[in-house]
């Protein structure tokens, strides 16, 4: 293995929140919450996912072979089970994926005796998407193992803050070798829709600031409580979508499940005519900005065809720079024994 | 019953407002005399006294609880009245309050006899809270003439407040007439669904669901309101663990205006803010929630101008598997017997300045008071001999592992406490001592 990757995965800190009573801490290999990476983690990940992007197919499969990663699915998921699992086959990691459904966990198994039970049957490290906020920090402290968070609840999806990164790195022309505190400088990132609800929304907030990011979170009061700006340094709320979009480089649609606006007597209509993102709102208020969608998109909702397949539209590089994140995170994860990997290398 | 003289310590007693070197003797489960140093020796040697040492100790009244859980019957695996009145010892608790959120439901004469039985093997005095309405469903109330004959010194339906108007209304009347409090957990439940900590910037930040300050004090207004309209001086609205600063106004204007109107406090609300849930600790999680810091210095405020009556701790046990949870799934509740009197030194006494009596009040003659429990919290001759021995600025280490109750659901394990408990009488019995 290349020593900068060697290097970059030992001087990795733990980070190990705020638990300080329990005295738990979490493998140092884990994606819990962008809040634990610090810039030079960023800067590793970045750095990983483009060396192993550019690798031979062949050699890259060598990297994690035989390595054995669970995929736990509480909740229904297309893009990022497939995305993580086809990122560690090209690893040549063992995947096995469980879902709630057809498994133990229908019958009340713990999370803990779930994670538990994938450690002892051989899983070095699990990706879990689930339902509560925080139920990753459980599976970390229970088992030990590297937890990559694919999403829970309400709260974060680490992975899809740094795919989105990477995507506007690459669409802005900057270089992603090294990151600093000002490498977003001037750029502002506005986020559209169910804010309350959205895990996206969060990793994002909670990250792209940190590299000189501007965001604005965009939305109605009922899907975007005032207490969100305070998020974090460098949020802001602008309930006016024309006017956010003046003010943006990057706009990020997020999905309207049509089953919340009915729980919030929110007029689906009214919505629509505010916030959903189509050519014309697009060509007059922010006619260069990228757009993203973390999927699943609902075409004439949020966004229009014309905007999610038009120039301006990064969907399918998102989609792409997310197996290449992934990759990254889960050779992070395992980060396989130096010695033997470099003797690989050399023959 | 054998005597005991308690010699040379430093006597605290405010109910009396006695704060001096006294000593104490103790007969047939009351305070028998106080005196001088020394002066009652000759007493002790003709009796065959039981001499404890208590230089350098605070001799006080046995703190009593308002508020706990003892899970009996019927949740034997999270608490017994038995181990829990054990820890209770421990904490310096020679009287406790238990909650009627029992399975069953304690809203009978029956229960509320059974909990007070020698069978139970209680280390310390039990007092029943019975249920404010049956099986507190909030549909009928329950008999509180019957229910106070049987022991029960208070109503209530916590966990479940009673939220119809009609219903809160003849709550408060009937217990009126049946000379009994009513203690209400404020709680808009319909503004709490599916809510785990409080509503806030970080629960936006965390991704729970919170709970809004206004789910508070909404019901402690209501419920003021309510007894205003009913208009009677026998009737006593008493609101359980005050969170809010919103909910602590209410009350203080509500005192002002001539209401019988009383609260409690705990020591987590008073000693942690919502920061303390860190990765999802399930061992900050409570109903009410931790809150803000703004609410936490509002409560301090209260307990130190005397809006609050009471410390309570509302020790909530539960089981290691159920707090290993999803944050989300976990119950609400921590145990807090064994560190309530080490929060309130360090937090009140220590931090604000509140004159050493005056937390001992708070914790002993005030909650004595509140529910009128005769000859408790009190040192002064021809009391119950509840009588604590503790060093005020002595600390130690509180470890959850030691703990005395079933249950280890604490965020405070590991704290460094001042005012280790050396010894805890109840009734003329030395339920603990680490002498």
């Amino acid at each position: 293995m290349p020593a900068k990757i060697k290097k970059a995965a030992k001087s990795r800190a733990a980070k190990p929140g705020s638990n300080a009573a329990g005295g738990s801490s979490y493998h140092t290999g884990s994606a819990l919450s962008v809040t634990h990476f610090t810039l030079d983690d960023v800067n590793s990940i970045l750095a990983l996912a483009s060396k192993l992007e550019a690798m031979p197919i062949q050699r890259r499969a060598q990297l994690l072979s035989k390595r054995r990663v669970a995929l736990l699915f509480y909740e229904s998921s297309t893009r990022t089970r497939t995305s993580f699992e086809l990122a560690a086959k090209s690893l040549g990691a063992d995947t096995v994926l469980v879902s709630a459904l057809s498994s133990s966990i229908e019958k009340g198994e713990s999370l803990k005796d779930t994670g538990i039970t994938l450690r002892a049957l051989g899983a070095e490290c699990i990706i879990l998407r689930h339902p509560n906020s925080g139920a990753p920090y459980l599976l970390a402290q229970t088992t030990g193992l590297p937890i990559l968070n694919a999403g829970d609840g309400t709260h974060e999806h680490p992975s899809q803050a740094l795919l989105d990164l990477r995507t506007i790195l690459a669409r802005l022309h900057k270089s992603a070798r090294t990151v600093t505190d000002r490498t977003l400088q001037g750029t502002t990132v506005t986020i559209v829709g169910d804010i309350l609800h959205s895990r996206v929304a969060r990793s994002n907030a909670l990250l792209l600031p940190r590299l000189g990011a501007k965001v604005l979170f965009c939305g109605p009061q009922a899907l975007l409580p005032a207490d969100a700006a305070e998020i974090g340094p460098g949020v802001e709320i602008e309930r006016n979508l024309e006017r956010a979009l003046q003010r943006s480089n990057v706009v990020m649609m997020l999905r309207i499940q049509r089953e919340r606006l009915a729980g919030m007597q929110l007029d689906l209509d009214e919505y629509i005519a505010r916030y959903q993102l189509d050519a014309a709102r697009l060509a007059a208020h922010a006619p260069k900005a990228v757009v993203l969608h973390p999927g699943p998109m609902i075409r004439g909702l949020e966004i229009t065809s014309e905007v999610a397949d038009g120039p301006n539209s990064a969907v399918a590089e998102q989609v792409e720079h997310g197996t290449a994140i992934r990759m990254a995170l889960l050779f992070r994860a395992l980060h396989p024994i130096a010695s033997k990997s470099r003797k690989q290398r050399k023959k | 019953m054998t005597a005991i003289l308690i010699r040379g310590g430093h006597l605290i007693d405010p109910s009396t407002g006695l704060d001096e070197k006294r000593d104490l003797f103790l007969r047939d489960g009351r305070v028998a005399a106080l005196d001088l140093p020394g002066k009652l020796d000759a007493l002790a040697k003709k009796e065959h006294a039981t001499v404890i040492d208590a230089k350098g100790a605070m001799v006080a009244p046995g703190l009593i609880d308002l508020h706990v859980h003892l899970r009996e019957p019927g949740q034997n695996y999270k608490e017994t009245i038995a181990s829990g009145t054990r820890a209770a010892a421990a904490g310096g608790f020679t009287s406790v309050c238990a909650m009627p959120n029992t399975a069953p439901v304690n809203d009978s004469p029956e229960i509320t006899r059974w909990m007070q039985s020698p069978d139970r093997d209680a280390a310390v005095r039990v007092f029943p809270i019975a249920a404010a309405t049956r099986g507190s469903m909030g549909e009928a109330l329950t008999e509180y003439g019957v229910l106070k004959a049987a022991g029960a010194v208070a109503v209530s339906d916590d966990g479940k407040p009673i939220l119809h108007d009609a219903m809160m209304y003849e709550s408060l009347a009937a217990a009126a007439r049946a000379g009994l409090p009513v203690i209400q957990h404020a709680e808009d439940t319909r503004l709490t669904q599916n809510a785990s900590m409080h509503q806030s910037a970080l629960s936006f930040r965390l991704g729970l669901r919170g709970m809004p300050g206004d789910a508070e004090s909404g019901i402690v207004e209501r419920d003021i309101e309510l007894l205003q309209r009913l208009n009677d001086n026998r009737a006593h609205l008493h609101v359980a663990h005050l969170s809010t600063q919103k909910a602590l106004e209410a009350v203080r204007r509500a005192k002002r205006s001539g209401l019988h109107v009383t609260s409690e406090v705990t020591p987590h609300h008073f000693a942690l803010t919502e920061q303390a849930i860190g990765d999802y600790d399930t061992r900050a999680k409570m109903s009410p929630p931790l809150r803000s810091q703004t609410d936490r210095a509002a409560l301090i405020d209260g307990l130190l101008d005397g809006t609050v009556d009471a410390i309570a701790t509302d020790h909530a046990p539960h089981a290691i598997h159920e707090k290993e949870q999803e944050f989300e799934r976990a119950p609400n509740g921590i145990t807090g017997l064994e560190t309530a009197l080490g929060l309130s030194l360090l937090v009140l006494h220590q931090q604000h300045r509140m004159p050493l009596a005056r937390v001992i009040a708070l914790l002993s003659s005030q909650p004595a008071a509140l529910l009128h429990l005769k000859h408790r919290g009190s040192l002064a001759v021809g009391s119950f001999a509840d009588v604590i021995l503790f060093c005020a600025n002595e600390d130690w280490k509180f470890h959850a592992s030691a703990s005395k109750s079933k249950s280890k659901n604490t965020p405070f394990d590991g704290w460094k406490l001042p005012g280790r408990i050396v010894m805890t009488i109840s009734e003329g019995r030395i339920v603990h001592s680490s002498i």
